[in-house]
Parts: structure tokens; C-alpha cells; sequence
């Protein structure tokens, strides 16, 4: 990006483009829906703590879906479960991203099989934008996935989608 | 005339302090609670039906994934009761090493009871500085094991892996360190005068009322009943060592009060300190696998084994029909007890007081749902 | 601190029609079987008899017996006749400190077993989850209603051994 990394002085103009100042406003920020299903939301509270600190992202979980921007789906996603996951993403303000945290959210994991109540991947009921594999992901691998949807946020045109 | 109706308000299944996905119906009557009806199953995940579907082997993955913050705890459970199924004696040092796994666990379950709570009620810090110090027992996991939250580690008759060479010598690190920390807690959150005030003489739960309900483990020791699986229905080697069981003495407020049952882990982390200290003291040398049957195939029977898991009694009651798999696994599990009582514990208090009773007695809805 | 048989001798004395038989021998434990429609006297008598005094009922579990003929569909799944489901209930004593297991069966065509929720109010959940997984109709239960599948789930019982899941559920492709 490219913004920040000079020094400025007073009454320095930086140029850019209305793209990359969004884009970059917005990756800095994703503020994340407060949200745990299962075993992977406590590796996410735990990426949230102070070990791994999640908050030097800008990633600060809310407590209502209406006031964030991505939605972790951390856990198994059990049929009784998807309706209320949908009516959440639902109630998320655009532009809103899903990352897809474990094997159980992606594909059903390790209830594939005979799970007779789990919905064998969270996209079958919401768009996914980023997929983190691992049962369950470590953090790192959850700060990994954060970093990959980062990086697809930087990639977005907004202005060009809206005309 | 004023005319009165009561308010049903929702909460959950996304709440920031039901412990996961657990829908309450509240019954109010202006801001009085009369009534919760607590549904679950927002986390069915057909444990019992795959483990008729698979060996018993291939059961233990599944145990873990049904109480996530105690996983240790689980799989020394079930296989507690397949290896009592099979007549199976496991060498010594397996014995030594399930029970430091094991009462580690209850340190790191109990911190994120501790943690959590206070970030129910509103203090923010104490979260962090409990997820520090558990850290601090995943890494010793996960140098054992590989694995920081699902192990899948104590297997039918033994071990996956022996312990590291330098496990000991962390270990012992390790309580050198934490024991400070635990009075930091105390100074941070326990006797906090605010977090007095939220908790001491609220969700009363009378000693009769818990046992009629089925209530095990800390929330019954905390209604003050010397009650532990470890000591009253002796497995393992627990009895070789010396520890106390806490139990609630009404310490700010009543007998079975939220802060009681908080500060019955708080003393019990210090009782697994003091059984890992001497377990760590005693460990014999000698082999982890030589007890691990070729082919887990148990007699026609049945079983009922029970643990005291860091939330209470856990118990697999297991139908073998002398096959490989097994033909029905029911697991009682110590939340889903825990959490039927609600209804008892919150008639008559405020709103803003459910969620401090909930925190308190301390919940995992994966193992509620299973 | 009794053993199983002295309390089946204290119960067969009490209710000699009710109780049925003691099954010893095998491992590892010791089943009473009890008439299905007379488990909540029997509870009753075991939770306030002063010899006995079982205050916790540990854990209620329905099992699918399997033990009927299997007949295959056409399709390739299979259904049992003439099946009977069991409730096995673990009880024990906190002040005495013995324990029991008791077990009813009963026919799948009539699963009909008296409701304990009275005498140990923990029973509630889990005779709810017996009927939500196995499908037992626990007489005189207050709230008899499906506790871990979706209230409006009817596409049977998913522990019974024949159980069929759907192929959709509220429009989502369950399997």
C-alpha cells in the first residue's frame, strides 16, 4: 500500500486513488461478530487473548452482528444452528466477509460421515470467503486466514461495483 | 387499572456471554425473572451415533471434541471404561502421566471458568491474564502431544506417545510460576469489591435442590457437599495422594452462592497443583504401550464409568454386544445436569443477574448438545 | 453400603409383582428389571425408603435393543420387527454411597414408561432427550418435547438402529 511508510511533514499531500483508502481503511478495522459455535472459538478467544492478540489487526469482536464486518463461523454448523447463522450474516451491514474457521464449518469434518444434525459446510447456507483448514486451526493459522482475507480486501473495487 | 403482562425476552443463541450457542427464554415480569427455559442443541453433533458407527479406538478423537476445554479429561474417562470392559491394567507410569494430563486440564478448564466469568460480569483484564497462564499448560501439551486443544492423546490401554524428556522439568517450571499468579487472580478479580457484589448471595443453590438435580463437581462441592469422584469412588491412583476438596462455606454471602462456586476452582486449581507436585515427584520409569490391545474388541456387557471431570462427574455408560464397536455409548454429561437447574437458580433475581449465574456454573454447551 | 442383590431382595419383598429379575454374572454390572409402567413407584420407594435412600439419579439412558428380526428394504436400508427399546437407569445414594442400575424394557410399538421427573427433577431432561433420540413416551412427563433436535424435526428417531436420515431439512441438503 504504500501509505504510511514515509514520514510527513506539515501540510504534506498524499495522493491515492478512492480504492486503496477504502480498502485500507477497511482491512485495518475488521471488526468481527462476537461469535463462538464450538471447539474453535476457543481457539479463537484464545487468539483474541493475549498470547496471539488479535486486536493488532484491528480484529475487535462486537457483540451485534450490526455493527461488524466479518463473521468467523468457528465450529460445527448443526442444521438447527444454520438458520440462526444465516439470519446473523443477514443482519450484517455490506460489505461483510466470512471466514470459514475448521474442518467442521468447511465440509463437516469429522461428522461428515454420519452426522445426521451437522450441515456438512457453512457454504451451503452463506457465501465463504476465506476457508481455514485444521480441526482445530491454531491460531496462527487463524491469523494466516485473517491475513489471506486482508489480502483480498486490498484487491476489491468498490467504486467500480457500486456504478 | 394498570394492566400487567409478562415479557418474554431471548437471549442467545449468539450472545456474548451464553458460553456458545445456548437460546434462554426469559420470563420476566418488569425486570423480576420468573422463569428461564434454557434450549438446547444448537451443538448436536451426533456423538452417540457415530460411536456406534466406529471402533473404539476411533471413538476417543470424538470424546474430545464433546467437552473442548477438558479433552484430557474426557479421553481418560472413556478409556477408563473400555479398559475396565476389558480387564485391562495399565502400567504405572500411564497411570502417573493420565493423572498430571489430567489435573493440568482441570487447571487450564478452570482458568477459562475464571477468565470468562469475569468477562461475563465485566472485568475485562483477569480474561487475559488467565488465556496467559493456559498457554502456558497448551504448550506443555503440545509438546507431549502435538496438539493444543484436541488430543487424542490417552488411548485404551496406554498412551499415543511417551512424555518428553524435559516435560518434567517444565512442569515443574511451571507451577513455580503459576502458584504467584494464582494470588494475583485473588488480588485481581476475587475479592474485588464490585465482583463481590455481582456474585455473593446471588443464584443460591440449596444443597438439596443440587443433589435432587443431579449436580456434580464443583457447583455441588460449593452447596457444600463433601462430594468428589477422586476420593468417594476411587479410579486410577488418586488415592495415593494427598489433596483436600474444597467445598463452599458461604465465605461473602450463602452457602451455594455464585461466588462460592467461583471460588471453588480458584482453591481447587490449588489442590491439582498439589496432586501434580507430587505426582511429578513419584513418577516411576517404564513402558507406556505395553498394555494397548491389538484389537479393542470388549465382552458382552456393560459399564457405567465415571470421572470427575473439571465440571463434574462424567460418565460413559457403555453396551458392548462383543463387537468392534460398540452398541450404545451414552455419556452423561456434568453440564447438561448443571445447566437444568438454571430455572431453579434464577427465579426471582434481575435480569443482569442471569448472566452471572450462568457464568458461574460454568458451562461447555458441546458437552451439553454432545 | 448394599449390594445389588440385597436391594433387589428389599424391592422383589416390596413390590414382588414389579420387579421382575436380577441379571448378575455378567460383566460388570448387575440390572434389575423393573415393569415399565411401575418405575415411578418403585423410584419413589428407592429415593425415600430409609434403608435405600437413592437421592441422585446419575443418568437415564434409552437404548435401541436391536434384537429383532432385521428385514431389508428394497432400497438397501433395513428395519427391525418386533424390536424393544430399553431405559436403563443408574442410581445411587450420596449419603449411603451404594448404586443401582435399574432397566425397563419395553415392545417399540408401545414405548410407553412412567416418568421419574417427580422423584429426581434431573429426569426431566433426560427422559426429553430418551424420546428425542430413541423415541420412549414417558407417561405423565410434564413437558415431553424434543430437547436436541429442531422442535419440528419429524423424520423419526436418529438412535434407533433404523433410522433413515432425510435428504433435505427446512431446504438445506443434510447429507
Amino acid at each position: 500500500m504504500g501509505l504510511l511508510d514515509t514520514e510527513f511533514t506539515q501540510d504534506s499531500i498524499v495522493l491515492t486513488n478512492v480504492d486503496d483508502l477504502l480498502n485500507w481503511a477497511r482491512l485495518s478495522s475488521l471488526w468481527q461478530v462476537g461469535f463462538g459455535l464450538a471447539c474453535c472459538a476457543i481457539e479463537m478467544m484464545a487468539t483474541s487473548a493475549s498470547h496471539y492478540d488479535f486486536d493488532r489487526f484491528g480484529v475487535i469482536p462486537r457483540p451485534s452482528p450490526r455493527q461488524s464486518d466479518v463473521i468467523i463461523i468457528s465450529g460445527t454448523v448443526t442444521l438447527k444452528m444454520a438458520l440462526r447463522v444465516k439470519r446473523l450474516y443477514e443482519q450484517m451491514p455490506d460489505p461483510k466477509y466470512v471466514i470459514s474457521m475448521g474442518s467442521c464449518s468447511n465440509c463437516g469434518g469429522p461428522y461428515w460421515e454420519h452426522g445426521y444434525h451437522v450441515l456438512k459446510g457453512v457454504d451451503r447456507v452463506i457465501p465463504v470467503d476465506v476457508y481455514v483448514p485444521g480441526c482445530p486451526p491454531r491460531p496462527e493459522a487463524l491469523l494466516e486466514g485473517l491475513l489471506k482475507l486482508q489480502e483480498k480486501i486490498k484487491k476489491e473495487s468498490m467504486v467500480k461495483k457500486t456504478v | 387499572m394498570l394492566k400487567t403482562e409478562q415479557m418474554v425476552l431471548n437471549m442467545g443463541p449468539q450472545h456474548p456471554s451464553t458460553h456458545g450457542v445456548l437460546r434462554l427464554e426469559l420470563e420476566l415480569d418488569g425486570e423480576v425473572i420468573n422463569s428461564v427455559t434454557p434450549h438446547i442443541g444448537y451443538l448436536h453433533r451426533c456423538f452417540e451415533k457415530h460411536c456406534e458407527a466406529m471402533t473404539y479406538p476411533q471413538i476417543i478423537p470424538y470424546v474430545d471434541r464433546m467437552d473442548y476445554l477438558a479433552a484430557m479429561y474426557n479421553e481418560f474417562g472413556f478409556a477408563l471404561a473400555v479398559e475396565r470392559l476389558m480387564d485391562i491394567k495399565v502400567p504405572e507410569r500411564v497411570e502417573y502421566i493420565r493423572v498430571i494430563m489430567g489435573e493440568l486440564q482441570r487447571i487450564a478448564s478452570h482458568l477459562v471458568a475464571v477468565g470468562t466469568y469475569g468477562l461475563d460480569i465485566g472485568a475485562f483484564t483477569p480474561f487475559l491474564y488467565c488465556f496467559r497462564d493456559r498457554e502456558k499448560i497448551l504448550t506443555l501439551f503440545e509438546m507431549t502431544c502435538g496438539a493444543r486443544l484436541l488430543y487424542n492423546y490417552i488411548w485404551i490401554g496406554g498412551l499415543s506417545h511417551d512424555i518428553h524428556p524435559d516435560f518434567i522439568r517444565y512442569t515443574k517450571e511451571f507451577i513455580d510460576y503459576f502458584k504467584p499468579n494464582l494470588k494475583e487472580l485473588n488480588d485481581l478479580l476475587t475479592y474485588n469489591k464490585i465482583f463481590i457484589d455481582r456474585t455473593a448471595n446471588v443464584g443460591i443453590l440449596p444443597l438439596e435442590t443440587a443433589i435432587n438435580y443431579g449436580v456434580t463437581g464443583p457447583n455441588l462441592r460449593a452447596s457444600g457437599l463433601r462430594w468428589d469422584l477422586r476420593l468417594d469412588d476411587p479410579y486410577s491412583i488418586y488415592d495415593k495422594f494427598e489433596f483436600d476438596i474444597p467445598v463452599g462455606q458461604g465465605w461473602h454471602g450463602t452457602i451455594g452462592d455464585c461466588w462460592d462456586r467461583y471460588y471453588i476452582r480458584i482453591l481447587e486449581m490449588e489442590e491439582s497443583l498439589k496432586i501434580l507436585e507430587q505426582a511429578i515427584a513419584q513418577i516411576p520409569e517404564g513402558d507406556i504401550s505395553s498394555a494397548i490391545p491389538k484389537r479393542v474388541k470388549p465382552p458382552e456387557g456393560q459399564i457405567y464409568t465415571r470421572v470427575e471431570n473439571p465440571r463434574g462427574e462424567l460418565g460413559y455408560f457403555i453396551i458392548s454386544k462383543g463387537q468392534l464397536q460398540p452398541h450404545r455409548v451414552k455419556v452423561r454429561a456434568p453440564s447438561f445436569v448443571s445447566l437444568s437447574v438454571l430455572n431453579e437458580l434464577c427465579k426471582g433475581h434481575l435480569v443482569a443477574d442471569v448472566v452471572a449465574i450462568l457464568g458461574s456454573i460454568d458451562i461447555v454447551l458441546g458437552e451439553i448438545d454432545r | 453400603m448394599k449390594s445389588a442383590q440385597d436391594i433387589f431382595e428389599i424391592l422383589k419383598e416390596k413390590f414382588p409383582e414389579e420387579v421382575i429379575s436380577i441379571t448378575t454374572g455378567k460383566p460388570k454390572e448387575d440390572i434389575i428389571d423393573i415393569h415399565p409402567l411401575s418405575i415411578n413407584k418403585i423410584s419413589f420407594f428407592l429415593r425415600d425408603s430409609e434403608v435405600l435412600l437413592f437421592d441422585n439419579l446419575i443418568l437415564l439412558s434409552g437404548v435401541d435393543n436391536a434384537d429383532g428380526k432385521k428385514k431389508t428394504l428394497p432400497d438397501g436400508s433395513f428395519e427391525y420387527e418386533n424390536n424393544t427399546l430399553s431405559v436403563f437407569y443408574h442410581v445411587e445414594s450420596t449419603s449411603l454411597k451404594h448404586k443401582i442400575t435399574l432397566r425397563v424394557t419395553v415392545p417399540v410399538d408401545k414405548p410407553e414408561v412412567e416418568s421419574v421427573s417427580e422423584i429426581w427433577m434431573c429426569a426431566d431432561w433426560h427422559e426429553r432427550e430418551a424420546f428425542d433420540m430413541i423415541g420412549i413416551n414417558f407417561l405423565n412427563h410434564p413437558n415431553l418435547i424434543r430437547i436436541l433436535m429442531p422442535y419440528d424435526w419429524e423424520y423419526g428417531y436418529p438412535l434407533r438402529k433404523d433410522y433413515k436420515n432425510p435428504e433435505f431439512y427446512a431446504g438445506m441438503k443434510v447429507s
